[in-house]
């Protein structure tokens, strides 16, 4: 076909709207997000003793690290959908979880505590933490994935990278009412391993499906 | 060039806007400057530089197909040129491979294969023939028969919304065959 006639048939598709990629990725979630609630809710359930936890800040703490941690890699990834979109400055939108776990982890190594520090990190829970964040995560993961492909992610590994990185955030703001272990030296350890995992899936599957 | 690339982010705006005349010059004004670059990229790779126009078809579907991600407060031709170059590193990459299939494959075919001489249709052309019947058809009256919308849902018997929504499902399927092969 000649490159002459290809253009009078764009031209003449060019009727056709396409959603942003902002509005298919907040679809893909009203999906998503449902899914991954019923099966934390029928395998792990928030924990009993929620109402008192709540009193405590260092339960309070864990969602908002790893819900801040989910809005800052829905800005980047949305940014990485836009081919030559500079990313930059919302970069910086991740030291607001790093910050919030740097002084979470301070502040609980300088408080007198009745455990070690070590057995602490340890926790009770984080063969449970390692497993729970990345199944909760799958569907997430699959639907944001979903909708990036109607992005044009230049760098798939990257973009891939960072809705692994949001779909984690989503699990584990999930799995953080379940979780027994709210010292901060258990979060910044298992957390990050379960999260880092999803992340490092997110980047090899976008690798594959997000090239355009 | 500078005037030219101005004159691109309006016709992309005005496009966004539902000016179907602004989205056919601007894919006319793009098509000359995409092709040169291509080839210079092909040559650079040491490519043949006849195969620049399937390339710059590539890059044109994908231009028509991804423009919702362009940021219409931004300049119109550095998005233009990350696309270019997303599919130009695509399709090197893809013929590096290709290269080193052939060369398997020259030590697997029984000898009196006959090597094809001729040259091959054009990849969107090729892709053409596997699409599904009604997407198939409606593209080749569009596309390659230049009959309009309104005479092809007359000739197809559709209504031209379908015949709307067919072309533009064929030419999302043409991009996805392009970017899998």
């Amino acid at each position: 076909m000649d490159t002459d006639r290809l253009i009078r048939t764009l031209a003449a598709d060019s009727d056709y709207r396409a959603k942003s990629v902002g509005w298919m990725l907040a679809v893909a979630m009203v999906f998503a997000v449902p899914v991954s609630s019923a099966m934390f809710m029928t395998q792990l359930g928030p924990r009993a003793d929620i109402s008192q936890a709540m009193s405590n800040p260092f339960f309070e703490l864990k969602f908002v690290i790893v819900i801040a941690l989910a809005i800052a890699a829905t800005a980047v990834v949305l940014r990485l959908a836009q081919p030559a979109a500079a990313v930059g400055r919302l970069n910086w939108l991740f030291v607001i979880p790093a910050a919030l776990i740097g002084i979470g982890v301070a502040t609980d190594l300088l408080m007198p505590q009745q455990l070690s520090w070590s057995s602490r990190m340890i926790g009770s829970n984080s063969m449970i933490c390692l497993s729970a964040i990345p199944l909760l995560s799958a569907p997430l993961l699959f639907a944001a994935l979903a909708a990036l492909r109607h992005g044009a992610a230049t760098r798939p590994a990257l973009s891939g990278a960072f809705a692994g990185l949001l779909s984690a955030g989503l699990a584990a703001t999930l799995y953080a009412s379940h979780c027994f272990d709210d010292s901060p030296l258990f979060v910044v350890t298992w957390y990050s391993i379960a999260i880092g995992g999803v992340t490092a899936i997110g980047a090899f599957v976008g690798s594959r499906v997000l090239k355009f | 060039m500078r005037g030219g690339e101005t004159e691109w982010t309006g016709l992309m705006r005005s496009a966004n806007a539902g000016d179907g005349v602004a989205y056919h010059r601007l894919l006319r004004a793009i098509t000359p400057v995409l092709r040169a670059a291509t080839r210079r990229g092909l040559a650079r790779a040491g490519q043949p530089v006849e195969q620049a126009e399937d390339i710059v078809q590539d890059i044109l579907i994908a231009v028509h197909l991804k423009r919702h991600t362009w940021d219409a407060n931004a300049p119109f031709a550095p998005w233009l040129f990350a696309i270019a170059r997303n599919k130009l590193i695509d399709a090197l990459r893809r013929r590096g491979r290709r290269i080193f299939v052939n060369i398997d494959d020259f030590t697997e075919t029984l000898p009196g294969e006959q090597p094809e001489d001729t040259l091959p249709p054009g990849e969107v052309a090729s892709h053409l023939e596997k699409l599904p019947a009604r997407q198939r058809d409606v593209l080749q009256s569009i596309a390659v028969e230049s009959v309009s919308i309104k005479d092809t849902a007359k000739k197809l018997s559709m209504t031209e919304g379908a015949v709307r929504v067919a072309l533009h499902r064929g030419l999302s399927n043409l991009a996805n065959k392009l970017g899998k092969e």
